[in-house]
């Protein structure tokens, strides 16, 4: 074990900035490019759900 | 085969002398992109002799590639350029002689321009002359690595900007080393490999690139 | 209904190049590639703050190396890989390898920016700067402009099929490009003799090199992953006329 306590463990030896930036702002990107993927297939799925339900009325009305 | 590269060649310069403003649009661009470092860096002769070449390059370098939107635009527009993909000479050949055509008509115009520019940024004269010497060897691989660019966003919106995105890191290794070339005389060192890298770069560029700029031509225009 | 299950033999690995056998292929592997990614990620992370002792020399901020290396690795590893999908495109005429290649430039763009934004975090503490000019982070700099103007011009074409050909066409260009490019800038560095990193050369300690490594494999997993679910995604855009993608997000549901 490195650190006797947390604080320690986020002081880094006064290095803490600098470490928990680089972590922090990649885990952000990872965060924000899963959500981003995941929310475009959410879009398109329900537009073509729309498109489908649309074409479906169409056939109906025929 | 060099028939066909002399009738491109001048049809294309013929063309151009018609319009003489969009050769010197990109000269004048040149010129006052070069003067205003001193009004923004420093009136300093010794600083202006620090940066001075490569400011001019990368000077040159940015008037090049804004220049490059023109090397197919108005072929592209009046139909010119469908004529070409189905003519039965090599596309590749055409693409070379309009970049041959380009260079004469804007590359040579920057390297006579350069030593006027260097007096300007109080050069030496071995300076003006090792710097002159490697824009005559690296503004053809400046159009023909963008011939590639500019064959690729042909009717692109927003085609300007994204070329210039598109071929600026692959400019880097001729911009390195044709201003190393003045800062390597300066040591002590000796130009030869500079000029040799850039005569590599100069014959790898005349052989592969225009058969790229063909291909995208080709994708362009499907 | 025989066609189908004729399709369905397995005849060769060119199978999954189809569009309709890769995707639910995918769909069954993304979790498991998912769920790697995060055991090795907290394996490593583990190992990052709780086992390997500070260096004796740069303190705690060498931390940030079990990220920054894995990350400059990945940026060029998913050049070349675009590159390569990128040739496949061209070479097989199949679909799939250029969805592969576009997919792939995100994460590489994204994690070139992480191995830039590391750099700097490291070079505070360690220089005292937060850039320098030096051979690697140069080329990595340039890389990254690279990954952008690739992703600039697929989003600026319309046509899938003319994206796609460009695109390749300019990923095969950049990977001519960049050897060329990092000798250029290494030439350039040691002729301006400006700062140079220099890291100490001793030798790794073992726990140091596994956890390097777990991170590496992490890193992959994850890639993997997320270049897997943006592949999906573009074959919904692509397919969405075909009634095998209806029948598979039916059965998703």
């Amino acid at each position: 074990m490195n650190w006797e306590n947390p604080s320690q463990f986020f002081a880094m030896g006064g290095h803490g900035l600098y470490i928990w930036a680089s972590y922090g702002v990649l885990l952000l990107f990872i965060l924000v490019e899963i959500f981003a993927v995941k929310k475009h297939r959410k879009d398109i799925t329900r537009r073509l759900k729309r498109l489908m339900q649309a074409r479906a009325k169409m056939v109906e009305k025929e | 085969m060099f028939s066909v590269i002399n009738l491109m060649v001048r049809r294309d310069i013929l063309l151009a002398m018609r319009r003489p403003q969009d050769v010197m649009t990109s000269l004048f661009f040149f010129i006052i992109v070069v003067s205003l470092f001193p009004l923004g860096v420093s009136p300093e002769m010794e600083i202006l002799r620090t940066i001075g070449p490569g400011v001019i390059w990368v000077a040159a370098l940015l008037a090049t590639m804004l220049s490059l939107g023109r090397l197919f635009s108005a072929d592209h527009q009046d139909g010119t350029l469908e004529q070409m993909i189905l003519s039965p000479q090599p596309l590749a050949l055409m693409v070379l002689s309009k970049c041959v055509a380009h260079w004469l008509l804007t590359g040579i115009p920057l390297v006579i321009l350069t030593p006027l520019l260097g007096l300007l940024l109080g050069l030496a004269g071995d300076e003006i002359q090792t710097l002159t010497l490697t824009l005559l060897l690296g503004t053809p691989v400046l159009i023909l690595i963008g011939s590639i660019g500019a064959a690729l966003t042909l009717g692109v919106r927003g085609g300007g900007v994204l070329l210039s995105l598109l071929i600026l890191p692959l400019f880097v290794p001729v911009l390195i080393f044709g201003t190393g070339a003045v800062s390597s005389m300066n040591a002590g060192m000796g130009v030869e490999a500079h000029f040799s890298l850039l005569g590599a770069f100069l014959v790898l560029s005349l052989l592969l690139t225009p058969w790229a700029s063909a291909a995208a031509l080709k994708i362009s225009m499907e | 209904m025989a066609a189908e299950q004729s399709e369905k033999k397995p005849t060769s690995w060119l199978r999954f190049s189809s569009p309709r056998n890769f995707y639910p292929l995918a769909g069954k592997m993304i979790p498991w590639f998912m769920g790697l990614a995060i055991v090795l990620v907290l394996a490593g992370l583990y190992m990052t703050f709780f086992v390997v002792p500070p260096d004796y020399q740069q303190g705690n901020s060498y931390r940030i190396m079990y990220i920054h290396v894995p990350a400059a690795w990945m940026s060029m590893l998913i050049y070349l890989l675009m590159a390569f999908y990128a040739g496949l495109y061209f070479v097989l005429n199949v679909k799939l390898a250029d969805m592969m290649a576009g997919s792939l430039a995100i994460t590489g763009a994204i994690f070139t920016f992480i191995a830039l934004w590391t750099g700097a975090m490291w070079g505070k503490p360690t220089w005292g700067t937060w850039w320098v000019w030096d051979a690697r982070l140069t080329s990595e700099l340039l890389l990254l402009f690279l990954y952008l103007g690739y992703i600039s011009l697929r989003a600026a074409i319309d046509d899938p099929n003319r994206a796609a050909k460009a695109s390749g066409l300019l990923a095969l260009v950049g990977v001519v490009n960049v050897p060329i490019i990092y000798f250029s800038v290494k030439w350039w560095n040691t002729l301006h003799q400006g700062a140079s990193i220099t890291t100490n050369k001793t030798s790794m300690a073992t726990e140091m090199f596994i956890t390097l490594m777990i991170m590496v494999f992490a890193f992959w997993m994850y890639t993997i992953a997320v270049v897997l679910m943006r592949v999906r995604n573009e074959i919904i855009e692509r397919e969405r006329d075909t009634n095998w993608l209806v029948e598979e997000l039916g059965k998703e549901k």
